[in-house]
């Protein structure tokens, strides 16, 4: 069956089995091998992708029922090659991340929790990774990455409209 | 951890839909697929064709309807969670809403979705049957109406016909300064299916004494059920803890209850009886707060 997919900002028209996932389609068709495959059964969160913005599970998703959707993978998040984002930059320099396997998934996660929330509280931000399983346990940091980006996105330059 | 291969169908519109469904008895509805999908990776399940509901957007809405909040069946989680209508007239639904999975299972997850999967320790389901929810339903002869005792018949079992698909939930509404509701559950982890879990409702008087009274206990039984006695037996009443508790307790002591590796009978016994203690003390506490404040 024939899906179109606006991945990362570039239309995809690509063939699949109705059974594939969109985190298979996405890894297997698309060569996209960011975001991780984990469980495959919806618990762990490391194949979590933006779904029109939204966080969902990949593997919880057959591509066929994302034909026309946007999604954003962990590849779509720097702003030019060879350079990180905001958030992915707060993850380094906290050392928000170990073995790395839930990084892409929790960057994802705290990029949809930004753009809804510039000001998180601890609370939130626990929140907001709560489905997202870290078997490093290294939450400490994490939970630091996403706070410190969130106050770096505060102070960064408003765009002009938004000046009183 | 793949599903078996399956025939994908996205029809137009319900009609469509229920012919498929009524000309294949193993095709299934998929809506948020939240639960189906997994289900399906374990090879639990191995429907023939999948039938795509999600799109539809007749069945996504949340309405008043007379005494009652309609929420269309595949009107996603996440929407209903943050929905002003229902924090108003159905606060026991927004209460228990950010229990059910994670934000991202809820982002997908459809309301519908989970009242026709009727999983035991959904609290969606749990919801239905203490507010008497009633589920409606149509056929290609027309649409049904069936209030949540009958609908729910056993474990993951539901009374919706083959060929049928499940369009709207009606709750019933409850407002006033005098309401308040309370939800209590114990699972492993953070919205990880509950163990035991309880939710309860209550209507107080303006000398608190209890005009209406509905406890659910979810998760230990294979169909979510109330505890009607106690409601009667504290009709006209203050609820006082000390004896409500021990209602709870002998109630609870004449059900027979699931036990697996995770959770043996008597612990969800005991957790059932204080979770449910619990709820209906918070709904007490929280029934006409700010009146109180203001004297």
């Amino acid at each position: 069956m024939s899906i179109d997919l606006t991945v990362n900002g570039r239309l995809c028209r690509i063939d699949v089995e109705p059974r594939t996932t969109l985190l298979d389609c996405l890894r297997d068709g698309l060569g996209l091998t960011g975001t991780h495959v984990g469980c495959e059964h919806g618990i762990c969160g490391a194949c979590t992708v933006l779904l029109d913005d939204v966080p969902v599970r990949s593997c919880l998703m057959f591509a066929v029922q994302a034909d026309g959707y946007a999604i954003t993978t962990i590849e779509g998040v720097a702003p030019a090659p060879g350079e990180l984002s905001v958030i992915q930059d707060a993850f380094c320099e906290t050392h928000g991340m170990q073995c790395g396997y839930c990084t892409p998934a929790m960057i994802l996660t705290a990029q949809a929790l930004l753009a809804n929330n510039p000001a998180p509280t601890r609370a939130d931000i626990v929140d907001a990774i709560s489905g997202n399983i870290c078997r490093c346990t290294g939450y400490a940091q994490i939970v630091e990455a996403i706070a410190l980006a969130a106050e770096r996105l505060r102070g960064v330059n408003r765009p002009i409209e938004a000046a009183p | 951890m793949k599903s078996a291969p399956f025939d994908y169908h996205r029809p137009d519109n319900i009609d469509e839909a229920c012919a498929i469904l009524a000309a294949d008895e193993d095709a299934r509805i998929i809506a948020g697929g939240q639960s189906l999908v997994p289900m399906m990776a374990m090879r639990l399940v191995r429907p023939t064709r999948l039938v795509d509901i999600g799109r539809f957007g007749s069945l996504s809405y949340v309405r008043a309807l007379g005494d009652a909040v309609a929420i269309g069946a595949t009107t996603r989680q996440c929407v209903v969670e943050r929905d002003p209508l229902v924090g108003e007239y159905v606060p026991l639904l927004s209460k228990v809403l950010p229990w059910v999975g994670h934000a991202a299972t809820r982002a997908r997850g459809t309301i519908g979705g989970s009242i026709a999967h009727a999983d035991p320790a959904a609290e969606i389901v749990l919801v239905a049957i203490t507010l008497e929810a009633k589920l409606v339903y149509c056929t290609r002869l027309g649409t049904v109406e069936v209030p949540a005792p009958e609908f729910f018949t056993g474990l993951m079992t539901t009374a919706l016909p083959i060929g049928s698909c499940l369009t709207a939930i009606h709750f019933p509404c409850i407002a006033g300064e005098n309401v308040g509701v309370g939800f209590h559950e114990v699972n492993a982890r953070r919205s990880d299916f509950a163990f035991a879990s309880a939710a309860a409702q209550v209507a107080l008087e303006d000398d608190r004494s209890c005009r209406e009274l509905a406890i659910g206990i979810g998760a230990v039984t294979e169909v979510p059920f109330r505890l009607d006695a106690i409601a009667a037996e504290f009709s006209g009443q203050r609820i006082e803890e000390p004896k409500l508790r021990m209602a709870i307790r002998d109630a609870m002591s004449e059900v027979t209850l699931m036990s697996d590796l995770h959770a043996s009978a008597d612990y969800r016994r005991r957790a059932a009886t204080t979770l449910a203690t619990r709820a209906v003390m918070d709904a007490v506490a929280s029934a006409g707060a700010e009146r109180r404040h203001v004297h």
